[in-house]
């Protein structure tokens, strides 16, 4: 835990997001609504960082190392992820019929069953049964379900003492604030601020201080609240259709009080944590723990079979026998509310798979900077958030917090079930540009020429732009140096902050007159004949090879060259990442189209494709099966290959490494490396560490999740200064004693704008070391 | 559970090693020998819910049908493991008529009593037990591994609304009153073998352990 204070932790949690322009202003006035949005947002973010962020980063940081420890530990991780992943699939595919199963069994087992279409009919549900049992006090364990209904507010309403006895929840009721995290719902307030917040609300006898006394304190006050209670209700992390029974993932032994102290159970659960038999639960078992907070497994995993067989305790009489388990009540809640539709959409189908273990939130990297109160809806928070706000609350509860979701990919290999988190925040950010496109309107005419996308008028501005960087590239590259001069002036970065949101305290990127496609042809082409070659090669120009950092594709083609392989420059479309980053979806299947179609033949012809940049290498490899045919997708994917994992098998298979640049001096074979995000998530940063030592160099991987740019993330006004937040991790890991003179290495495009921008050496591309003298 | 064949010796060793990164004890002990076991394990006032193993029974010293103030004084609560997880050091105790639930939640200190022949080697196997179980009897369990625990305070505390000390006894062979020849027949008795010093050796449960509570 942070031994740092996090103040308080509520204040500016809440309200500062406003903004919504209405639609009907046009003109200047639109323009001035984004810009003050983007103010409150970036105001908002800041203060987070500042009030909560040591708490959140201290925490997540510790469940999302103990999580790689785990799982390191599970010779069959994949394989159990691979049969989680199968028996979701399976339950949400069968759900209407597990749902009668469910209700059939937990009605032949004495208890009651009902189906509630929304918030408001399951606490209607829930008020009818404490009221029947002239319930005063209701104490909960924690469920996120029952904070989406708010059934805490319903009952409270109704005069009704409702008690969180979850330490975490507590203190939250204590401090009336909203979780932060799904798992760790207290996770942004630090010993110091819980210990603050007890002896002032509670002025014990003596002050509260130690994690011990605390938690001794919360218990005693807790288990006296616990005996007067009438109902007690619970969440449950799946329910069983073949037996009825409620799979309860906790730590502190509250959930199994809650349940087996009053007489009358409630449990809340969502319609997907149905699945069909306990044989089911034990894939889960063994996952969820080590996804969410890095251990193996909780203290408790609770199988409920209610109305259960232990007998009722009536501390209103305590001197007296225990009673009769046939006394016993229990009602099972199941709740729509959205996830019933969510089935039938396509794109938010996979959100029901999501088991809550909250590896999305901890693997990410501004997750771990502002938490669950800037990362989050009205209920759910990290990733994932966006789908279930999406399907819950609507498009604009998700639009709020959606942007915070860079695309790096990190948490798709963290979900235990696979769920691709990523491609669903691209999508809701999709339907939120076309859903706002009325916003704008009247504005796309300054952008227009540059934004030659498939999107319908007017989504934000900056986005647009963003997502159209080809083009601007291409006239960048046009009139550099003049663009250049031009874009650095200081009315032009005002009036990009202005118009597109462009933080001015970035560095736009510099554009080269002569691409990679140009200088490959004007030197002649390939220096291998085709004849000699032991391979041919494609070197696909992404657009920032091609127009910005021209000298790693030259290093590319050089490195190819002096290993035998025959290569190609043509002139390929980019790959459509940069538009699908900012939700254009549309957009970036127009490209995808294209880039197979220019690249098919030279793939038909046994031809390799090597890309320099990883996020595009991630297009081919992962976002392509949404845009391609099957066929079309396996062909590109399985022919496409990062730069230095292609080297990595050239010289496996024979090719001579001498070929290469080793480090001249002792002092140049030391380096930093940075892998990319989505480099990572496609497993390939161990061959630029491989390749690296072949040759002789000292490698030190940082171990950060993301840089924090993200493309065009750490440009953004409102992010800015998240993104170098993020970034410090990074900074701080290439500047200890062992790596401050470390010559920095870096694959991706932003990672190393990132660095140039962090550190005050430089940062090359790896190709760069290893490819010969040109 | 029937009375099974015998135990699983590397089933029970990786039980054991698994206690004991978990840092909590194990006494091994003969059937004929349980409620010696037992005075050396358990505080008084102890409650307890009935053992369902044949020929075993606890020692009259243990309060069983406690009343909920008896549960709520007792230091010690012993009860049934109808099951053990070796890979996790988990044990699974049955929800009982005579209140083996509260007897394992509430008193300080709890010592689950397992017969070495119910341990199993992993998940898969402990659900493949349980399911068909379940099924039949429509019962409830707790796979219970270590002492209740939160982080929720700050720091990782052991105790939170559950026992603070999890001791395992583990009978080491079949029913007294069965002779099984496919035991090694060796009685170990009374032994421990668990780190006693208190120290914890490695391992992500002490350090990630924040909340963890979520449905």
């Amino acid at each position: 835990m942070s031994s740092e204070s996090s103040g308080s932790g509520s204040a500016g949690a809440e309200g500062a997001a406003g903004g919504d322009a209405p639609a009907d202003r046009a003109g200047v006035a639109a323009d001035g609504a984004a810009g003050s949005s983007r103010d409150a947002k970036a105001a908002k973010i800041r203060e987070l960082m500042r009030t909560e962020g040591p708490a959140v980063a201290e925490n997540t940081k510790g469940f999302n190392a103990g999580r790689y420890e785990s799982v390191g530990r599970l010779d069959d991780y994949e394989e159990l992820k691979e049969r989680a992943r199968a028996i979701k699939e399976d339950a949400i595919e069968r759900l209407p019929e597990l749902l009668d199963e469910v209700t059939a069994t937990v009605e032949a087992n004495g208890g009651t069953v009902y189906l509630a279409e929304d918030a408001a009919d399951a606490n209607r549900y829930v008020e009818e049964v404490v009221h029947a049992n002239d319930a005063d006090r209701v104490v909960k364990s924690k469920s996120m379900t029952s904070e989406e209904i708010e059934v805490n507010e319903a009952l409270e309403a109704e005069g009704i003492d409702v008690v969180e006895t979850d330490l975490g929840e507590w203190v939250l009721q204590v401090a009336d604030e909203s979780p932060s995290h799904i798992v760790a719902p207290a996770i942004h307030k630090s010993r110091e601020a819980i210990a603050e917040l007890f002896n002032e609300r509670f002025d014990p006898d003596e002050e509260l201080e130690t994690a011990e006394e605390l938690t001794a304190f919360a218990r005693e006050r807790l288990m006296e609240l616990i005996e007067g209670a009438d109902v007690g209700m619970t969440g449950a992390n799946f329910v069983t259709a073949d037996t009825g029974t409620l799979a309860l993932v906790t730590s502190e032994g509250n959930a199994r009080k809650s349940a087996v102290v009053p007489d009358t159970h409630v449990a809340v659960a969502g319609v997907e944590k149905v699945i069909p038999s306990v044989e089911d639960l034990a894939p889960f078992a063994e996952l969820i723990g080590r996804s969410g907070t890095g251990q193996d497994i909780t203290s408790y995993l609770s199988l409920l079979t209610p109305p259960v067989d232990s007998p009722t305790m009536d501390f209103d009489d305590p001197e007296a026998a225990m009673g009769d388990a046939d006394d016993r009540e229990f009602h099972l809640v199941l709740i729509d509310n959205g996830r019933l539709a969510m089935r039938e959409d396509e794109q938010l189908k996979e959100t029901l798979y999501c088991i809550r273990c909250s590896a999305c939130s901890n693997t990410c990297a501004n997750f771990q900077h502002v938490g669950g109160h800037a990362f989050g809806g009205e209920t759910y928070s990290g990733g994932i958030a966006t789908g279930w706000e999406a399907g819950i609350e609507g498009l604009d509860t998700a639009a709020e917090f959606n942007d915070l979701c860079t695309g790096c990919s990190r948490c798709v290999e963290a979900c235990p079930v696979g769920i691709d988190i990523p491609w669903i925040n691209t999508v809701v950010r999709d339907r939120v540009n076309r859903g706002e496109s009325d916003r704008f309107g009247g504005f796309d005419s300054l952008v227009e020429g540059l934004t030659p996308d498939a999107e319908p008028g007017g989504i934000d501005l900056g986005k647009r732009l963003f997502g159209n960087f080809e083009t601007v590239a291409k006239l960048g590259s046009v009139f550099a140096p003049v663009s250049n001069w031009v874009a650095g002036t200081r009315p032009a970065k005002v009036a990009m902050g202005r118009l597109l949101g462009i933080d001015p305290r970035r560095d736009l990127p510099a554009f080269e007159r002569e691409t990679l496609v140009d200088w490959f042809r004007d030197r002649g082409g390939c220096r291998v004949g085709p004849v000699d070659a032991e391979r041919e090669a494609v070197v696909y120009p992404d657009v920032y090879t091609n127009h910005v950092d021209v000298a790693r594709g030259k290093a590319t083609v050089r490195a190819l060259e002096a290993l035998g392989v025959h290569v190609r420059v043509p002139t390929v479309r980019s790959s459509g990442r940069a538009p699908l980053s900012q939700g254009m979806i549309a957009t970036a299947e127009d490209h995808a189209h294209d880039v197979y179609a220019a690249l098919a033949e030279h793939v038909d012809a046994g031809r390799d494709v090597v890309v320099i940049e990883p996020s595009d290498l991630a297009m081919f490899r992962r976002e392509y099966e949404h845009f391609l045919a099957p066929q079309a997708y396996e062909r590109l994917a399985d022919a496409s290959y990062e730069v230095l994992e292609y080297v990595y098998g050239l010289v496996e298979n024979g090719a001579d490494p001498d070929a290469l640049a080793a480090p001249a001096t002792e002092r140049a074979a030391k380096v930093a490396y940075h892998s990319h995000c989505q480099q990572r998530t496609l497993g390939l940063a161990g061959h630029t560490e491989a390749v690296l030592s072949e040759l002789g160099y000292d490698v030190v991987t940082s171990d950060v999740e993301c840089c924090g740019m993200a493309g065009s993330f750490g440009y953004k006004a409102d992010y800015y200064e998240l993104s170098v937040q993020v970034g410090g991790d990074l900074r701080d890991q290439f500047t200890t004693d062992e790596t401050r003179s470390r010559r920095v290495v870096a694959s991706g495009t932003s990672c190393l704008e990132q660095l140039d921008s962090l550190l005050d050496r430089s940062s090359t591309h790896p190709v760069e070391l290893i490819a010969p003298d040109g | 559970m029937t009375a099974t064949a015998g135990a699983d010796a590397g089933a029970v060793e990786t039980f054991a090693a698994s206690l004991d990164r978990l840092d909590v004890e194990l006494t091994r002990t003969a059937p004929a020998d349980l409620g010696a076991t037992l005075e050396t394990v358990a505080s008084d006032p102890a409650v307890g819910a009935r053992l369902p193993f044949d020929g075993v029974a606890l020692p009259e010293w243990v309060r069983l049908d406690p009343t909920p103030a008896e549960v709520q004084a007792a230091r010690t609560g012993i009860s049934p493991a109808v099951l053990a997880v070796a890979d996790y050091g988990s044990v699974v105790l049955p929800s009982t008529d005579d209140a083996a639930e509260p007897v394992s939640l509430f008193p300080e200190r709890h010592v689950p009593v397992v017969r070495a022949s119910d341990v199993v080697a992993g998940m898969p196997e402990a659900f493949a037990t349980l399911g068909p179980r379940l099924r039949e009897d429509r019962g409830s369990f707790v796979l219970a591994t270590g002492p209740s625990a939160t982080a929720d305070m700050g720091a990782l505390v052991r105790g939170a609304h559950g026992p603070r000390e999890v001791h395992v006894v583990l009978l080491e062979d079949g029913p007294s009153t069965a002779v099984d020849p496919g035991l090694d027949g060796t009685v170990v008795d009374g032994t421990e073998t668990a780190g006693a010093d208190g120290t914890d050796a490695d391992d992500a449960d002490d350090a990630d352990d924040r909340g963890g509570d979520g449905a």
